[in-house]
């Protein structure tokens, strides 16, 4: 199993998340530079956080012309598990991947602190082996991590069980003092209608060693990895 | 030929940006402000007449300059 991390000019999370993937997880991680034609043998693609062209015009907005999101596109259009993290949801969003789009928060601050998440759906290969009942906390760091999307998008998302993370507070209430950016219905994450493509705004990958302060994020990392595991099995039958 | 895109946010849309501006004007004594919308100018130079100039700014503008999620734009021509 192996697996790709996109670098942007701007990208400055993606050093942490082949970290992860390699050091705490011992999975062969090749870091893929924005210009590559190709994502290679990858089972998985991450794209990571940062500020990608210095997030001129919108966030994520030139990033998605790159030639290797040509074949990220390909790739998930073929199947392929593709998760971005910040930037990288916004990257997705832009890209049409994903619905919606992540615009300036609702405080107009940056925001960088720990969040609690729910997982609205666990039916997912990035959330599968989360245990029920449990919430993760993640740390978020963004401007614009302010989740919108028209009426009708909403209620396809509700409907398709589309969203997979929600902003909740320490209690797991979810409220409006717990959404740290005015996303709507709260939402911190959501994946396509094939369930292969996803995007959150926290950060996993800052929370995936204990030394670090927390390791829910690993779950996530974890989730993947099963499903990828439990699709070979199947595809060898 | 110069162009500009003026693009704003939809109306749907939270302008934080918009409103605290707005909050700004009222303390600062500047009464009946009802609304304020705060999006992007961007000025082109380009080459052609302003049919295909027009034409090929609306198919750009809506695939990269504005996000049709959240913005509206308009185009307005000098010559």
């Amino acid at each position: 199993m192996k697996f790709a991390v996109l670098q942007f000019p701007g990208s400055n999370c993606d050093q942490d998340c082949v970290h992860v993937l390699r050091s705490v997880l011992g999975r062969p991680t090749e870091l893929l530079w924005h210009k590559e034609y190709s994502v290679g043998d990858a089972d998985a693609v991450f794209i990571p956080g940062g500020f990608s062209y210095g997030d001129y015009l919108r966030t994520g907005s030139i990033a998605r012309f790159s030639p290797v999101m040509g074949a990220v596109k390909e790739f998930a259009e073929n199947g392929g598990h593709v998760f971005g993290i910040c930037n990288g949801f916004q990257i997705l969003c832009e890209a049409g991947m994903l619905p919606g789009a992540l615009i300036r928060n609702r405080s107009l601050q940056f925001r960088c602190e720990h969040v609690y998440l729910q997982i609205a759906s666990r039916v997912s290969p990035f959330t599968g082996q989360i245990p029920e009942g449990k919430n993760l906390r993640l740390p978020i760091a963004h401007g614009e991590g302010n989740y919108f999307c028209d009426d009708e998008t909403l209620q396809s998302l509700e409907a398709n069980d589309q969203i997979l993370f929600q902003y909740v507070d320490a209690e797991g209430d979810l409220t409006d003092h717990a959404n740290p950016n005015g996303s709507l219905a709260n939402i911190a994450g959501i994946c396509n209608e094939k369930r292969n493509v996803a995007g959150m705004m926290p950060h996993p990958e800052r929370a995936a060693e204990a030394a670090l302060g927390g390791t829910d994020g690993r779950l996530i990392f974890e989730s993947l990895i099963a499903a990828l595991k439990t699709q070979s099995t199947l595809a060898s039958v | 030929m110069k162009a500009k895109v003026i693009i704003t946010p939809k109306r749907a849309v939270l302008d934080p940006q918009g409103k605290t501006v707005q909050t700004a004007l009222e303390h600062m004594g500047c009464a009946g402000v009802r609304d304020v919308r705060i999006g992007k100018y961007i000025e082109i130079e380009m080459d052609g007449d302003r049919e295909t100039v027009e034409a090929k700014l609306s198919e750009y503008a809506d695939k990269f300059l504005a996000n049709p999620n959240i913005e509206d734009y308009r185009l307005v021509f000098e010559d």
